[in-house]
């Protein structure tokens, strides 16, 4: 939240207002994917979290004012990215890591 | 001795170092839920075709709760705005919106909670399973009854979405044809494990800022009559803490309430 922006408070009601109902109809969204009939389960987990990701980026750009923050912050943003991603990256690995000789039951 | 850069940015870094250091621990938090959301994923995909549970928590719940969480994070960034713009009437006013959310967040996943633990999966000597709310369950009494119904394979309870029009009623089940009988806590089977760790942690930290927001409406606003600005501080860093709380829920719901 920086320093440099606007601290009207207005102007924040009103970006607030905005935020809000990107989220409701986000949300909304979500729900309404999981129920309807569209493609395999591959293709309803996919656009469940393709907009669960839009409400993220809206509340951390917005809220958290990450679109417009110091290169610090970013910085440090980047290296949790990058042990975020292995961690996921090592669990898929894992996934088909199996021994010779595994069953499946 | 007076702690630096507590109000003013650092030279180096440009921002105050509290700031910084909430940065750090929600760096540290991402990798805590990230290796829990691993899990699920790991588990989730290994798990037999058909044999994991859909269907089972409540959407409409799941999503009132993802729009309070949302709200709550809004007031929060309204009370830092009142802040920045010293009219500290409405950083009162919406800190205590924040709190009352976060208050009503808890009680409706107390209740879904509550809802978990009184439903049972009950075994019977000749095969059959019952399933429902336990609605008599007296130790004295030679029977317990439930509101549920019954099923022959215990597969006919994973995927709820599927069964349309699930015809329930009271069931009255003497307790000498029990053989086993469960409620739906934690050790139940793998994915309410997940969803108690879960959603568990994440009420622990809804608990945790609640407390913090708290302490800055109550007590804590002592600092605002001597250094606004600080104060102001602290506020932003505790809003911080917030919207990351409101960011794990928006992947939780999805996850365990959709998928």
């Amino acid at each position: 939240m920086s320093e440099s922006h606007s601290t009207d408070f207005k102007s924040y009601v009103r970006r607030c207002a905005y935020v809000f109902a990107a989220v409701l109809a986000g949300t909304l969204a979500m729900v309404a994917a999981s129920f309807a009939p569209i493609g395999g389960w591959p293709v309803k987990v996919a656009v469940i979290l393709a907009v669960a990701s839009f409400n993220a980026f809206v509340v951390a750009g917005f809220l958290m004012h990450l679109i417009s923050e110091k290169k610090m912050i970013y910085t440090l943003l980047g290296f949790t990215v990058f042990f975020f991603a292995g961690l996921m990256g090592l669990t898929i690995y894992a996934m088909h890591d199996m021994p010779a000789g595994t069953t499946f039951h | 001795m007076e702690i630096p850069y507590v109000v003013q940015p650092r030279p180096d870094t440009g921002i105050y170092n509290a700031k910084v250091g909430i940065w750090l621990f929600l760096a540290s938090e991402v990798m805590l839920f990230g290796a829990l959301f691993s899990a699920y994923v790991l588990l989730r995909v290994g798990a037999v075709p058909g044999e994991w549970p859909h269907g089972w928590l409540n959407v409409t719940l799941g999503t009132i709760n993802t729009l309070v969480l949302a709200l709550s994070a809004i007031t929060t960034l309204l009370a830092w705005v009142a802040c920045k713009t010293r009219q500290f009437a409405k950083f009162k006013f919406f800190h205590a919106c924040t709190l009352l959310l976060a208050l009503t967040f808890l009680c409706i996943k107390g209740y879904e909670y509550h809802d978990k633990w009184i439903h049972y999966e009950i075994q019977l000597i000749d095969g059959r399973i019952a399933d429902g709310h336990m609605r008599e369950n007296n130790p004295k009494a030679d029977y317990v009854v439930i509101e549920g119904r019954y099923v022959t394979d215990e597969k006919d309870l994973y995927d709820l979405r599927a069964q349309k029009d699930l015809k329930t009623g009271e069931i009255k089940i003497p307790r000498s044809l029990i053989k086993e009988m469960e409620n739906y806590g934690p050790w139940h089977n793998t994915y309410l494990a997940l969803y108690f760790t879960l959603t568990g942690l994440h009420a622990l930290h809804i608990l945790g800022g609640s407390i913090v927001i708290g302490y800055l409406w109550g007590p804590g606003r002592r600092l605002w009559k001597t250094d606004p600005e600080h104060f102001t501080n602290r506020v932003e860093v505790s809003g911080l803490f917030w919207h990351f709380v409101d960011l794990v829920w928006i992947f939780l719901f999805p996850v365990l309430y959709l998928m």
